[in-house]
């Protein structure tokens, strides 16, 4: 059932961003024990692009909250950048998420009624040491700028559309400079076009040394990773690197020339 | 110093949540506003009435013991305290002579009488007292001087008016020098009194409104009777009040023969007592009025947990999302625990100045002074932070210990 990873360690000598092994989440309701993640071990090196794909209730969300110290296995062991978390506390457990891990979710999570500056600021509000004040302005901004919603940055989500929502998101996620991105279906509530350019910032972000492990049980989008970890009942059926990644930004720029080819037509 | 930073940064967190509902929050403070504006104006009152009736106790005069004569009785009738003549010249003598522990006594005869001066007519109530009886009352003159213990002895024709009686007989002019009638009896006006108000002890009269002469003078003309009403001794010290009024009663009942069965043929009437007694009304009215005020505080502080209740339910996924991002549970039951503190505390600096408020417009309605005592406003402001505590507790620990999975899967 165990399936070994194929990928190549990319930072020699550093301990992997996750290590799992015979990690496993039961879930006991009434009588009925559910095996949500049954036995897996899995190790992701720095800088890799993992999908995690499954249809719903393979446990990938329930592998993914664990990953993103959301969760606590019931047993086995989970190192995070080569710690250990099983013994870690709730308070001590949201620290860990606020300094190594940016999350994006599919129904984006933002604030309402808070501006998207406001958003991109909230990781920093519960750093440890506080960030202060001007400082955290500084950084929300300049996050904002690298998604490409310099214009936007005062606007409330209701304001922004889905894609431009969600890149705020993905601001947040940055916002800490975290050692791992965990995004969990990001392109689900976008269309194609939109999902193409999300994917396409998170490649960007991947190119420049951040790992990111993305849920998504949709193959064109897992097309964009470089490894593609398959689930079904809780436990890792495949494994395998993907040799051709799709590239967001080319496809984005054989889709701008050929609307460019359409107007002109 | 970074801890101060993070509580204010959560507070202002807390601050703008509070601010996203200005009708609910504004309606959530209003019932400890209420709560904290009545226990203020209700304690105002209260303390002001004690500081009325104190006032009107301390009025009559220092460390007072007033020796009355028993009451008469002919066929069942009973004529009232003061009326039968049991009380002589002597007893009041014999108590100065022989109790120790007196400052000084001031026998007392009075009379309904009419007065007659400046071509003016007025029913009033001549006193006859000694020279010290201004001394015992705590009672200055308004002008003119008090008559002297040759005076009483001499048993001078000379006339001390109460103010009222200065002001219905003369007006605005002064009597001082000038004559006054007093049943027949001629008498110099040589002072007037300042007022003293209605109070207690005037027997149900107008205090202002009498004439006072020696009573040496008031037996030997007026009455034409060696029997006294009453005489007041005041006594040297405060803590010797009650065996002071031991030993006169000892003394009394020796002098009247009374037998060990037979019932006190006179009254003594103690300040202090009556002091305590008022102290202890105004205390349990305070305590009244302060517990009518503390129920609303309570429904109040009831109100914000209900409201923090809601506020939670309804930001499950904004305290999902705010854990997902690395706010700790302590943080986040901060957050909360400042939202019910804030509606509490900004209700209950609003409910003190509304409070003092009423107090003021009491007085501008009501001839009455209630007192806004310092103490009673850091009370209600205190306990209306307790509240806040107390009250926000439950829901922001509730909201502390939600699963950040759940609460982001939260519709």
């Amino acid at each position: 059932m165990t399936a070994e990873s194929n990928a190549v360690p990319t930072a020699g000598g550093a301990a992997p961003i996750i290590e799992l092994r015979a990690l496993n989440r039961t879930y006991r309701t009434d009588e009925v024990e559910v095996r949500a993640v049954h036995d897996v071990t899995l190790t992701i090196e720095r800088g890799e692009f993992v999908a995690i794909m499954g249809a719903s209730g393979s446990g990938k969300s329930t592998l993914m909250n664990v990953l993103g110290c959301l969760d606590r296995p019931t047993s086995g062991d989970y190192r995070l950048a080569g710690r250990s978390v099983a013994d870690l506390d709730r308070a001590q457990l949201a620290l860990l998420r606020n300094r190594k891990i940016g999350f994006v979710f599919q129904s984006f999570n933002l604030l309402a009624r808070t501006s998207a500056l406001e958003n991109v600021e909230l990781p920093l509000l519960y750093s440890v040491p506080l960030v202060p004040r001007r400082e955290r302005r500084a950084r929300a901004t300049r996050t904002l700028e690298s998604v490409g919603l310099a214009a936007r940055m005062h606007h409330v989500p209701s304001q922004l559309s889905g894609g431009q929502q969600q890149r705020v998101a993905i601001a947040r996620a940055l916002v800490t400079e975290p050692e791992l991105l965990l995004a969990d279906e990001p392109t689900g509530n976008l269309d194609s076009r939109t999902s193409i350019e999300i994917m396409g910032l998170l490649q960007a972000q991947n190119d420049a040394g951040l790992t990111v492990v993305m849920v998504t049980h949709e193959l064109d989008i897992a097309a964009y990773c470089k490894r593609v970890v398959v689930m079904r009942d809780g436990a890792i059926i495949r494994d395998e690197a993907n040799a051709e990644p799709r590239s967001a930004a080319a496809e984005r720029a054989t889709l701008d020339a050929a609307e460019q080819q359409a107007r002109l037509a | 110093m970074s801890t101060l930073a993070r509580g204010w940064l959560i507070a202002a967190i807390a601050l703008r949540a509070l601010r996203r509902n200005k009708m609910r929050s504004s309606l959530t403070s209003l019932g400890i506003i209420i709560g904290v504006a009545s226990v203020v104006a209700m304690l105002a009152v209260g303390n002001g009435a004690r500081a009325s009736i104190e006032g009107q106790v301390a009025a009559l005069g220092q460390n007072l013991l007033s020796v009355s004569a028993g009451s008469s009785r002919s066929g069942g009738v009973n004529a009232g305290a003061g009326s039968a003549s049991t009380l002589t010249i002597g007893d009041a003598e014999a108590v100065e002579r022989e109790v120790p522990g007196i400052a000084a006594v001031s026998p007392e005869v009075t009379k309904s009488i009419q007065a007659v001066a400046n071509g003016r007519n007025w029913s009033t109530t001549v006193a006859g007292e000694s020279e010290a009886y201004l001394g015992i009352r705590d009672w200055d003159l308004a002008a003119g001087a008090m008559f002297t213990e040759r005076d009483v002895r001499t048993a001078a024709k000379v006339a001390v008016l109460g103010s009222k009686t200065a002001n219905e007989l003369f007006g605005p002019l002064d009597p001082l020098g000038q004559a006054v009638r007093v049943g027949n009896i001629p008498f110099v006006i040589i002072g007037v009194l300042e007022s003293k108000g209605a109070g207690i002890g005037g027997g149900g009269q107008n205090q202002d409104d009498r004439i006072i002469v020696p009573y040496t003078t008031a037996m030997r003309r007026i009455t034409g009777d060696q029997s006294l009403r009453s005489f007041n001794v005041q006594v040297g010290s405060a803590a010797d009040m009650t065996e002071v009024e031991q030993e006169i009663k000892a003394l009394l009942r020796q002098r009247h023969r009374l037998a060990a069965d037979q019932d006190d043929d006179f009254n003594i009437f103690n300040q202090q007592e009556i002091a305590d007694t008022a102290n202890t009304i105004t205390g349990i009215i305070t305590l009244l009025l302060g517990s009518i005020g503390s129920i609303s505080l309570v429904v109040g502080g009831i109100g914000i947990m209900n409201i923090m209740l809601v506020s939670v339910t309804e930001r499950t996924r904004e305290i999902g999302i705010r854990m997902a991002v690395g706010a700790r549970p302590g943080i986040v039951q901060l957050q909360f625990l400042l939202e019910a503190m804030l509606l509490s505390v900004l209700g209950g600096g609003i409910g003190v100045l509304i409070g003092v408020g009423i107090a003021r417009l009491v007085q501008a309605l009501a001839d009455f002074t209630p007192v806004v005592s310092p103490g009673s406003i850091v009370l209600a402001f205190g306990v209306s932070c307790a509240i806040g505590i107390f009250f926000g507790y439950y829901p922001a620990r509730k909201a502390a210990r939600l699963d950040p999975i759940e609460a982001l899967r939260y519709e």
